[in-house]
């Protein structure tokens, strides 16, 4: 397929794409009322085009894009479920869209109320007793809830507790939240039946370790099914404990992280809530905390007094603020419809069908790709691609075949304690049809991989460009266009 | 089953039997008696699509809205048009629905949009290097801290006061936990004070941190700032309304190492504060410290241009302990609206917005003042924010033009209590002269 211009690239000098209004007022020369040396003599290279130039360009380069609604996209770990339509509309209502964060409080009381009432419902999903939706995606949220941990032994007058306990299968962020909250990170094995090790666990635990953070179904999917001892053994050497939320569809309605003795969860109201991922962003990484953390939470917090909601600032406890104004709230509105779309039984019936989904996904392959762990799974599986690797097809080399048959690959080398891992999420949405599509797909190419190894190593065949020089781009890094003054 | 699920009763029963399990709660064996939730959550029952939708128009009626009031609000958010093409184009599902970039393959409209939006970034700060967003205007200033300070081994940060008071808030909250000093630098006249500055800055200082225009919409002296700075050999780090980088001079070409700032006026909708979008540009020789993604141009197998990810370890293997940053996803649709509206604009649309602005900033304060109502509070070069000081309690005032259907000023007094009576008006190019006179007339009636 041929290549797109840049946009740089098809621009004309002459050419517009806006219009504006006339300055209606006396206009005046700004370099009097600015001053001369502060303008700007060169103007930016910003492109030129008509409005229909930009407007075939974007649509051009959607189309070399794959989303949720084009297909299938069992990307682990990142719960890729549909994105509902009624949603995009809600939240684009100018009641929501066109509100200032500085206007009058009395100006946005369907605002506060949203997001009260949001937090209220999500404090009930996780069993916290109040949540914050502050941060601005996942990682931001394992931040904020490390800070709150931080700063609760600060207060305690506990400052020897430097160090934070991490899974060796866990996200990467979690240790990178860690080293930016100001911890040391130390991790923890998982046994052999792919869980945390309760032996080093407790070796590991003691006074100087701040907390332990977990994700519960864990990264292989699998639940943790000690939970209950793991929370003891950190509690009683003074430890708090964390939850990743970025396996929680697995789990509403069915257990919640505050009654497995969690004491700070994050969200991801991209996952879970059914928010679009948007090519990378914004996402919502809600921090939920029992009631002994809440004086720690992000200022503002919302408060409800008779009817009205305030912001409220006049905490002294609280980590402070860490971004501007509250919070993504566009992302907000849409994970409160889905919420109210789904009810309490609909939340559980979305849990179960993605376990369901997941466990039929893993029963289906695991004759013809290695499962490591054998168990049932829970909302996500971990299957291997070292059978393959024996033949010389590697994971990545399954993961781009796919490609081929019109599926986004699953989440690939993750989590790292699995060799030649295949991450499969196939979310609680898709239709039996679709999950044996699927697998029939994952079979075909196990069978490729045997017969003709050549041709697996060499796909994709059918996307718009083949497999890219990574290694070029890192090297010799082009990260912007620049006009060529050559030929100007 | 939900309408967003596809799994019936007897796909259920068949799907039980190939795991081998009888019951939907045998697939939950692992959860232990103690841990399952023995009730129901206690959320309401689900609502069918048209009471949703109904119910969300009425709680979003009851919010006054930018369309039916007047905005002269500003102070880190911006009341600017957002043409019609933009928000169909973000509606294209291929661009919302879509994950981060990982697979190139099938990810290349959104890869090449962020390398065009890098290069507009890099167009408008007047810098080398572009990432592919941070969340906010205020994380993109505390990030570029963070970056200097683990570059320079120095532990401490000058900021001016005159930055935006959240975007000081959100550093301060960050240095707490990452061990770093954070000292504020005053300001004269709504300036920072060059005194101060070169009092305050010393060996350990990694960089000085300011805003032009700055939070009271007064342009700063970067030269100046630019000189002391970098005599210490700490790094200026400057955040900037990207609109007025169209019509003034670029921080870039002042001296600033790193140009971040908020994003948000580029295409994207006020939303209560939320998404927006942080950009942060360097120079190419801190092209390897920038926090957050990258794009960069690559070739595939048969020579094609293409474009990936690059520069920086992916999510899962995100440097993990060693990280100086914990950023892996950016403001991907944000980024994309502000690439959108650059494209729309152009090379002369953007500085049509600017200058639009700073005529009808300047008109307003003009005619604020000759009301005999206010009075000046700096004396100082502004682009489309300013500060007048009112004799009337700002929150009174701010009460009776809501009344008016008008969204006043941010009060000054907030954030600095000197500046009791300030009262700082934004004035963009969405206003009208009628508007304006409007506005003039009822807050001095």
């Amino acid at each position: 397929m041929k290549e797109t211009p840049l946009i740089f690239e098809i621009s004309k000098p002459g050419r517009k794409g806006y219009s504006l209004p006339e300055c209606d007022v006396p206009k005046q020369d700004l370099s009097q009322i600015i001053g001369k040396d502060l303008l700007r003599t060169t103007p930016p290279n910003l492109p030129e085009v008509s409005e229909l130039d930009a407007v075939r360009h974007y649509t051009k380069l959607s189309t070399r894009n794959h989303g949720v609604d084009s297909g299938f996209y069992p990307l682990g770990s990142c719960t890729m479920k549909y994105n509902p339509k009624m949603n995009e509309v809600v939240a684009g209502l100018d009641g929501f869209s066109k509100l200032h964060p500085y206007q009058n409080e009395n100006s946005t009381q369907g605002a506060l109320e949203l997001m009260y009432s949001l937090s209220e419902m999500l404090a009930e999903i996780t069993g916290m007793d109040q949540v914050s939706l502050q941060p601005s995606a996942g990682a931001h949220g394992e931040l904020a809830g490390l800070m709150i941990i931080k700063a609760y032994h600060n207060n305690r007058n506990d400052f020897k507790r430097t160090k934070i306990i991490v899974p060796d299968s866990a996200h990467g962020t979690n240790p990178a939240s860690s080293a930016v909250a100001g911890f040391q990170t130390i991790e923890v094995k998982s046994d052999a039946n792919g869980e945390v090790d309760i032996e080093c666990l407790k070796e590991i635990m003691n006074e100087e370790v701040a907390g332990l953070m977990l994700t519960n179904p864990n990264t292989l999917g699998l639940f943790e099914k000690n939970i209950l001892e793991i929370a003891e053994i950190v509690h009683e050497k003074g430890g708090l404990l964390y939850y990743d939320g970025a396996n929680l569809n697995a789990v509403m309605g069915i257990a919640r992280p505050g009654d497995m003795g969690f004491d700070v969860v994050h969200l991801n109201l991209h996952k879970t809530f059914s928010t679009p991922h948007g090519g990378g962003g914004p996402g919502s990484g809600p921090v939920g905390v029992k009631e002994f953390l809440a004086p720690f939470l992000p200022v503002p917090v919302i408060t409800k007094k008779d009817q009205d909601y305030h912001l409220d600032y006049d905490r002294p406890l609280s980590i402070g603020k860490i971004k501007a104004f509250y919070g993504n709230f566009g992302v907000m509105v849409k994970a409160y419809a889905y919420i109210l779309s789904m009810g309490a039984e609909g939340l559980k019936n979305v849990s179960e069908t993605a376990v369901l989904n997941a466990n039929y996904i893993a029963a289906k392959l695991k004759d013809v790709y290695h499962l490591p762990y054998k168990r049932l799974c829970m909302h996500e599986c971990v299957l291997s691609g070292v059978r393959q690797m024996k033949l010389g097809v590697s994971t990545l080399d399954i993961a781009k075949r796919l490609l081929d048959f019109g599926y986004h690959p699953p989440t690939v080398y993750f989590p790292l304690i699995v060799s030649e891992a295949l991450m499969v999420e196939p979310t609680e949405c898709e239709s039996l049809e679709t999950l044996d599509e699927f697998i029939e797909a994952m079979r075909t190419i196990a069978r490729e991989a045997e017969t003709d190894p050549e041709m697996v190593k060499g796909a994709p065949y059918t996307t718009v460009v083949s497999r890219l020089d990574e290694a070029l781009a890192a090297r010799k890094p082009v990260l912007r266009w620049k006009k060529d003054s050559e030929n100007d | 089953m939900t309408r967003y699920m596809g799994i019936t009763d007897s796909d259920r029963k068949h799907m039980l039997k190939e795991v081998g399990v009888k019951t939907m709660k045998d697939l939950f064996a692992d959860v232990s008696d103690k841990v399952y939730l023995a009730r129901k959550l206690n959320i309401p029952p689900a609502l069918s699509e048209m009471e949703v939708i109904k119910k969300l128009k009425s709680m979003a009626e009851k919010n006054s809205d930018l369309d039916h009031y007047t905005c002269f609000l500003g102070a880190g958010a911006y009341d600017h048009f957002i043409p019609a093409a933009i928000g169909q184009l973000l509606s294209r599902q291929e661009f919302y629905t879509a994950y981060t970039p990982y697979q190139p393959e099938i990810s290349q409209g959104t890869l090449q949009a962020i390398f065009e939006y890098q290069s507009m970034i890099c167009e408008l700060t007047g810098m080398d290097v572009s990432n592919a967003s941070l969340y906010d205007g205020a994380t993109a200033l505390t990030e570029a801290a963070m970056m200097a300070v683990a570059t320079s081994k120095r532990s401490e940060i000058l900021i001016s006061e005159n930055v935006h008071p959240e975007s000081r808030q959100v550093l301060k909250t960050y240095a707490k936990f990452r061990n770093f000093t954070v000292k504020e630098v005053s300001s004269i006249d709504g300036q920072i004070d060059p005194n101060d500055l070169r009092n305050k800055i010393n060996d350990d200082t990694a960089a000085f941190l300011m805003q032009s225009p700055n939070f009271f919409g007064i342009i700063e002296d970067i030269v100046s700032a630019s000189e002391i700075t970098h005599n210490n050999k700490s790094l200026l780090i400057v955040s900037a309304d990207p609109i007025s980088m169209a019509l003034l001079k670029s921080p870039g070409e002042l001296g600033a190492d790193i140009v971040v700032g908020e994003g948000q006026g580029l295409g994207n909708p006020i939303s209560y504060g939320g998404p927006y979008l942080g950009f942060f540009a360097t120079k190419e020789k801190w092209m390897r410290k920038v926090p957050g993604r990258i794009v960069g141009q690559t070739v595939d197998k048969e020579g094609r241009r293409g474009f990936v990810l690059t520069l920086q370890t992916r999510e899962q293997h995100i440097r993990r302990e060693k990280a100086t940053s914990n950023i892996c996803s950016n403001q991907g649709l944000n980024a994309l609206a502000a690439a959108m509206y650059m494209t729309l604009l152009g090379k002369e649309g953007l500085r049509e917005v600017a200058e639009l602005s700073a005529q009808k900033a300047h008109y307003t304060y003009e005619q604020l003042l000759k009301t005999g109502k206010f009075t000046q509070v700096f004396d100082k070069p502004f682009f489309k924010e300013f500060a007048v000081k009112s004799e009337k309690e700002i929150s009174e005032l701010n009460s009776r033009l809501l009344e008016e259907k008008i969204i006043g000023g941010y009060a000054l007094e907030n954030d600095y209590p000197s500046l009791k009576g300030g009262w700082l008006i934004s004035v963009t190019e969405k206003r009208t002269k009628d508007e304006i006179d409007y506005f003039v007339r009822k807050v001095v009636e």
